[in-house]
């Protein structure tokens, strides 16, 4: 008798828990479409610069040019001096295409988010900061806590904290469009046309440098990133991202 | 999170219903004006030339994105030009491939025979030798030379606007691109119209206020230098003008595609 009234409570119980979502079906989708196309312009860009690891400051700079630095590793190509004795095979024709395939991607995909992040009132809820996490007390609970490896609260697993916003933004708003602008500022087409663009960047090889190195920064976002999912509970977070579900407390145990 | 739960309050039933056929009709129109638009979309980029050769395969949508916007962008934009302060130091000649007999023949005889033949879709094909060449009045350019590898250079190229040669053999209003040769016939590329005609299109004979060094494509190469440097084909003796590229090697357009690298080399 009491267990065939406890059936419809826990029957009824199970939508209630299962039926919030975490992430937004948008948020989901541009997040796994940008994640490919980021490690495809990881790959390709690595690819690319496999061609001729050297780096300069300026306008030009080339094999009889003194470089800012380079990366000591076997160039795909003859010409370049990199010290070793063979030389890598040239993978730069399908590494381009990729890239720029990608980047179109990414910027679609991009486009789409920022509009429905300013739409919905995503960015406002959930990536910038509340006044109170502004100040310097709470941003430094938020960083000592981090440092200590803490595992995050419940609450959580329902929102970001402060320094996952600041870095989301970050990387979304200053990262991400600086990629593509010094990227844009490299092509001979575009600058053609917006001579300002690699102007102010001080020169077309430091457009070259400066791509290198702000996709280095998100080279580290990315490993951060996966570090503190590790550290939050990989499968939970990775089932929020793709089903939309959070886990609950009661699901984890 | 209860309130939220439309099955606690069923006179409230209706609202969800109706707001979700809403979105039905909305989301199938938004698709339907998609799939027009994708199709409108098509159909002008074919009409209006932004469609590129290469544009097939599975970087067809990446490359015609780039080649479509950069044509729309860029039509009558100029390359960057440069002081002759920024000229680079010590002038940079990238590795050549092994030169061919015929190549090393004009070499020995100074170059004297060398000739660049135009036909095509002009009224009067012609082959020019070097000297009529030189005989249009020269003009000069201070631009970069920017590899698909990542180095470059900057220097000053002599020589005459394509746009004079091809208005001399007179090219047919329905021309679309210029195939050119180098003199190994494997090495070959070819432009639109928009940068065949633009003013900084050269036949380069001259650079750094001498002869054309052999290293940088002496006695003759083409300069186009809104585009990467493998465009700008070295040892030049050919162009043929045409309104289809199906009829040249492979149908993608040039050389390049045909070993892995994009037809529109604008970036």
């Amino acid at each position: 008798m009491g267990d065939s009234i406890c059936v419809p409570n826990a029957v009824s119980a199970v939508p209630t828990t299962t039926v919030a979502t975490r992430h937004s079906a948008l948020v989901r989708v541009t997040h796994w479409i940008t994640t490919l196309c980021f490690l495809a312009l990881l790959v390709s860009g690595a690819e690319i610069v496999i061609s001729h690891p050297r780096f300069y400051w300026g306008e030009t700079g080339n094999d009889l040019t003194p470089v800012l630095f380079k990366i000591p590793i076997p160039a795909s190509r003859n010409l370049v001096p990199t010290g070793y004795g063979y030389v890598l095979p040239d993978q730069n024709g399908w590494s381009r295409y990729l890239h720029f395939q990608s980047a179109w991607v990414v910027v679609f995909t991009g486009l789409l988010y920022t509009i429905f992040a300013l739409v919905s009132g995503h960015l406002r809820r959930n990536l910038l900061p509340g006044g109170t996490d502004l100040s310097w007390r709470a941003l430094w609970t938020s960083i000592t806590s981090h440092l200590h490896f803490k595992r995050p609260s419940e609450a959580e697993a329902w929102s970001y904290n402060v320094l996952q916003r600041l870095s989301y933004l970050f990387v979304i708003f200053v990262l991400f469009p600086l990629v593509i602008w010094t990227g844009l500022a490299m092509s001979p087409a575009f600058v053609s046309a917006f001579p300002a663009t690699v102007n102010v960047l001080g020169g077309q090889q430091s457009a070259r440098t400066l791509h290198f190195f702000v996709s280095l920064a998100l080279v580290l976002f990315l490993l951060v990133h996966v570090v503190m999912i590790v550290l939050a509970g990989f499968w939970s977070r990775m089932r929020a991202m793709i089903t939309g579900r959070a886990a609950t407390l009661t699901e984890r145990i | 999170m209860s309130e939220l739960s439309p099955d606690k309050h069923v006179p409230d039933k209706q609202p969800p219903r109706k707001l979700s056929r809403r979105r039905l009709i909305t989301t199938g129109l938004a698709a339907t004006a998609g799939v027009a638009g994708l199709g409108v979309a098509a159909s002008l980029a074919q009409r209006y030339g932004l469609v590129p050769p290469d544009h097939v395969g599975i970087y067809g949508l990446g490359e015609t994105l780039t080649y479509a916007s950069q044509r729309l962008l860029t039509k009558h934009s100029l390359a960057r030009e440069f002081s002759r302060s920024q000229i680079s130091k010590p002038p940079f000649a990238n590795e050549i491939p092994p030169l061919s007999e015929a190549y090393e023949r004009h070499q020995v005889g100074g170059f004297a025979d060398w000739r660049l033949s135009i036909d095509g879709m002009v009224a009067r094909p012609a082959s020019f030798s070097l000297c009529q060449i030189k005989s249009y009045p020269s003009q000069s350019q201070i631009t970069m030379v920017q590899c698909e590898e990542g180095w470059s250079y900057i220097a000053e190229w002599i020589g005459v606007p394509l746009s004079k040669i091809l208005q001399d053999v007179e090219v047919h209003p329905r021309a679309r691109y210029v195939v050119y040769y180098s003199i190994d016939p494997d090495w070959w590329e070819s432009i639109d119209m928009a940068d065949a005609l633009h003013p900084q299109t050269f036949l380069a004979y001259g650079m750094n206020g001498g002869e054309l060094p052999v290293g940088n494509g002496g006695p003759l190469r083409l300069r186009v230098p809104r585009q990467l440097g493998y465009k700008s084909v070295k040892y030049i003796t050919h162009m043929t003008v045409t309104d289809n590229l199906k009829g040249f090697g492979k149908g993608l357009g040039s050389a390049s595609p045909e070993s892995g690298y994009a037809w529109y080399a604008g970036i």
